[in-house]
C-alpha cells in the first residue's frame, strides 16, 4: 500500500462545465420557485392548514438525514480503524457537509419567514427539538470543518482521530434530534414514537452510503482516476446491510402500531389504503427502494458497477418515498381529535377523510434545488481543495488487497 | 430563550405596583373599612399574572346545531372576514374558531360544539416553537408573538386540536384588534384586546358574547381561578370533559356532553 496522494480535480474539461451549468440551472430555478412561493405566500403551493409540510420538507429531511450518513465512510476509518476507509474520509466529510447545506437551503427558504433567520439564530427555546437541531446543524458545520482540517494539514493529523470521533458522536445525536422531529409530536397517529430516533439513524447510514457511492463512482468516473473493485465491493455490501436495517426498522415500527387497535386507522391508512401513500410505500418504498437495490447487490449483477449505480439511485428514490409516506402521509392521516366520534360536518376539514395533498412545480424545484446545490458544493470544494486521492486501486489503497 | 415582554418586564412592575397597592390598601379607616381597596380587575397597564386562568365551559347541549354565531362574531372581531384571503383556497383560509357536529359512532348521539384553540396548561405548541415566538401568558391565554414567528409551522405539526392556521397570502385589510401578516401562524387569542381592558371596558370573547346575544347562552367565559365565577360555579356543579383529555393537556376550555 502506497502513501495516499490527494489531489484537486482538474476542471477544465467541457465535461466539468457542463455538469456546473446543470446543477447551477436546476438551483436557479428552486431559488426562482422559491421567489415565487415567498412573494406570493404559500397559497401558491399544495400546502395548507392540514398538510403544512410539504415537498420542500421531504428533500429538506431526507438531504439532512442523509448528510449525517454520508459521513459514516469517514467515521469507519477513524473510529473504527479499517485502513481502506481512510483516503475516502475527505470525500466522506465533504459530502457530509454539501448535504447538510443543500438541505438547510430548502428547509429555510420554506420558512414563512425566512428573512427571519436571524431570528432562528437569537431567540431559542430550549425545550424546543427544533431549537436544538439548529444548534446541532450548525455545530455539524463547525465539527466537520475542524475534522476535514485535522485530515487534511499533516502538522494536525494527530488530532484527527479525536475529532473523528467527537464528529461521529455530534452526527449521531444531530440524527436523534432529526427523528424526534416527528418522534415528539405526541398528538399525531402516525408519529409520536421513540423508534424514530435510531430509525432514521439507520436510514441516514443507507441514504448517506448510496449517494456517497454515486458520487465515488461518478467522479472516479470522470477525472479517469483509478477505483478498485474492493473499494465498491466492500461500499455495496455495507450498503445492502443498511439496507436492511431500515427494513427492520420499518417493519418493527408498523408492527408495533398493528398491535395496538388505536393505530389500527392510520396503519390501514399507509399499508393498505386507497391513497397514492399506499402505492408509495409498497410500490416505491419497500419493492423499488428496498428488495430491488438488495437483490442487485447480492446477486452476480453487482459485478457491474453500473448496477451498482442503478442500486444506489434506487436506494434515494426509494429514501424519498419513505420521506414522502412519513412526512406527507403522517399529515394526510387526520387528527383524531374526538376519540369514538364521527365527524358528521366541519368548515375545518376535520373529519374521517384523508386530507389530499398535490405539490407545486415550484415546492418541487426547490426540493430538487436542494440536492444541487449539494452537489454543486461537492464539485466545487473537489476544484479548489484536495478531498480526492489521485488513486483508489485496489493496490494502492486495500491493505488486503491480493493481486 | 425569549419571554415575551409582558411576562419579563412584568416581574418588576408587578412589585412595584404590589407595593404600590400595599401601601394603598393600607389606609384604613377601621379595622374592615378601607379607604382605597385595590379592585378585583387588574389596569390595563398592569403585566397579567398567574392570579388568574381565563377558561371557557361549553354546554353542547346548548349548543345550536346549523348556528355560527360564535364564529361570525370571531371572524369580524378579528378581521378574519374582511376579504383579504382571496387567492386562499378553503384548505388554507384562517379558521380561528370551527364548528364541528359530531355523532357517537356507538350510540348515534349527535352533538354541535364550536372547536378553537383550547388554551392548554401545557400546550404542546409552546413546547415545540423553536424561537418561543408561541408562548403561554401567566393568565393562561396561548398566542403568538407574531415578531418572532418564523412561519415553521410546527406549531401546527404538534396541536392536537388542529387549532392553528398558517397565513398564505399578503392581507392589507387587518382589524385593529389582531395584527396578521403573511407567512406567520395564528390562532384564537381568547380576545386578549376585551379581557385585558380595564374593569368598566371589560367584555367576554367575541365568540361567548354572541353566543349569549343569540339567547343559547352555551359559552361561559371566567376566570377559572376565582371560585365565585361563573364558570367556575357552573364547572362545579356540572360534570365536564377536556377534548382529548388523555394527553393530560390541562385545557382552559372544558366541554359539557361530549
Amino acid at each position: 500500500m502506497k502513501k495516499v496522494n490527494y489531489l484537486e480535480i482538474e476542471g477544465k474539461s467541457s465535461g466539468f462545465f457542463v455538469l456546473l451549468g446543470v446543477l447551477g440551472a436546476i438551483v436557479l430555478a428552486g431559488l426562482g420557485g422559491m421567489y415565487y412561493m415567498e412573494h406570493h405566500g404559500h397559497y401558491v403551493t399544495g400546502m395548507d392548514n392540514q398538510i403544512v409540510w410539504g415537498m420542500p420538507h421531504v428533500f429538506a429531511v431526507f438531504l439532512i438525514v442523509a448528510a449525517s450518513g454520508a459521513l459514516n465512510v469517514a467515521s469507519i476509518g477513524t473510529v473504527f480503524g479499517k485502513a481502506m476507509y481512510k483516503p475516502l474520509g475527505r470525500l466522506s466529510s465533504l459530502l457530509a457537509i454539501a448535504l447538510l447545506a443543500g438541505g438547510l437551503m430548502v428547509l429555510v427558504l420554506d420558512l414563512g419567514r425566512p428573512d427571519r433567520l436571524v431570528v432562528a439564530m437569537t431567540y431559542y427555546n430550549f425545550k424546543s427539538i427544533f431549537a436544538w437541531n439548529i444548534i446541532l446543524y450548525n455545530g455539524f458545520f463547525a465539527v466537520v470543518v475542524v475534522y476535514i482540517w485535522m485530515m487534511m494539514q499533516a502538522s494536525m493529523n494527530k488530532y484527527y482521530k479525536a475529532a473523528g470521533f467527537f464528529a461521529f458522536f455530534w452526527r449521531l445525536i444531530l440524527t436523534t434530534g432529526t427523528g424526534s422531529i416527528f418522534g415528539f409530536l405526541v398528538a399525531r397517529p402516525g408519529y409520536d414514537a421513540a423508534i424514530m430516533a435510531p430509525m432514521f439513524i439507520i436510514m441516514s447510514f443507507s441514504f448517506g452510503l448510496a449517494i456517497f457511492l454515486l458520487v465515488l463512482m461518478l467522479g472516479y468516473r470522470w477525472t479517469e482516476r483509478p477505483l478498485g473493485d474492493d473499494v465498491i465491493r466492500k461500499l455495496k455490501n455495507l450498503l445492502g446491510v443498511f439496507i436492511g436495517a431500515v427494513m427492520y426498522f420499518v417493519l418493527a415500527y408498523h408492527l408495533t402500531n398493528l398491535y395496538a387497535t388505536e393505530h389500527h386507522g392510520v396503519e390501514k391508512f399507509i399499508l393498505a389504503g386507497d391513497s397514492e401513500h399506499t402505492t408509495i410505500f409498497w410500490v416505491m418504498q419497500i419493492l423499488l427502494g428496498s428488495i430491488a437495490p438488495l437483490v442487485i447487490i447480492y446477486t452476480k449483477l453487482s459485478a457491474s458497477r453500473l448496477w451498482i449505480g442503478i442500486a444506489s439511485l434506487l436506494v434515494i428514490i426509494g429514501g424519498l418515498a419513505q420521506m414522502y409516506v412519513i412526512i406527507i402521509g403522517g399529515q394526510a392521516f387526520p387528527l383524531e381529535i374526538f376519540p369514538g366520534m364521527e365527524v358528521v360536518s366541519s368548515s375545518f376539514a376535520d373529519g374521517n377523510s384523508y386530507h389530499t395533498y398535490t405539490p407545486s412545480l415550484a415546492e418541487t424545484l426547490l426540493g430538487l434545488s436542494g440536492i444541487a446545490a449539494a452537489m454543486l458544493i461537492v464539485t466545487l470544494g473537489a476544484k479548489v481543495l484536495r478531498f480526492m486521492p489521485d488513486s483508489l486501486a485496489d493496490k494502492d489503497v486495500n491493505p488486503h488487497h491480493k493481486g | 430563550m425569549s419571554k415575551p415582554e409582558a411576562a419579563s418586564n412584568g416581574i418588576s412592575r408587578r412589585q412595584f405596583l404590589g407595593a404600590g397597592a400595599a401601601t394603598a390598601a393600607g389606609v384604613t379607616l377601621a379595622p374592615g373599612i378601607s379607604l382605597i381597596s385595590v379592585a378585583q380587575a387588574k389596569p390595563v397597564a398592569e403585566a397579567v399574572s398567574s392570579d388568574k386562568r381565563w377558561g371557557m365551559l361549553i354546554d353542547t347541549n346548548k349548543c345550536a346545531k346549523g348556528c355560527s354565531a360564535c364564529v361570525d362574531a370571531c371572524n369580524t372581531e378579528n378581521g378574519l372576514n374582511s376579504g383579504d384571503e382571496q387567492h386562499s383556497r378553503p384548505e388554507q383560509k384562517s379558521q380561528w374558531i370551527r364548528k364541528v357536529d359530531l355523532r357517537d359512532k356507538l350510540t348515534g348521539h349527535e352533538v354541535s360544539l364550536p372547536l378553537m384553540c383550547q388554551h392548554c396548561e401545557n400546550p404542546p405548541c409552546v413546547d415545540v416553537c423553536p424561537t418561543g415566538a408561541s408562548f403561554k401568558r401567566e393568565d393562561g391565554v396561548v398566542l403568538v408573538d407574531k415578531h418572532i414567528c418564523i412561519g415553521c409551522r410546527y406549531c401546527m405539526m404538534a396541536c392536537p386540536y388542529k387549532a392553528r392556521s398558517f397565513i398564505h397570502e399578503e392581507l392589507t385589510r387587518q382589524s385593529e384588534n389582531a395584527p396578521r401578516g403573511k407567512g406567520t401562524v395564528e390562532s384564537c387569542t381568547l380576545c386578549v384586546h376585551r379581557i385585558d381592558e380595564d374593569t368598566a371596558n371589560k367584555r367576554d370573547p367575541a365568540c361567548a358574547e354572541a353566543c349569549n346575544t343569540e339567547g343559547h347562552k352555551a359559552m361561559i367565559f371566567g376566570d377559572l381561578k376565582d371560585a365565585g365565577s361563573d364558570v367556575s360555579k357552573a364547572l362545579k356543579m356540572h360534570s365536564s370533559k377536556a377534548i382529548r383529555e388523555d394527553l393530560g393537556l390541562n385545557p382552559g376550555i372544558r366541554y359539557r356532553g361530549i
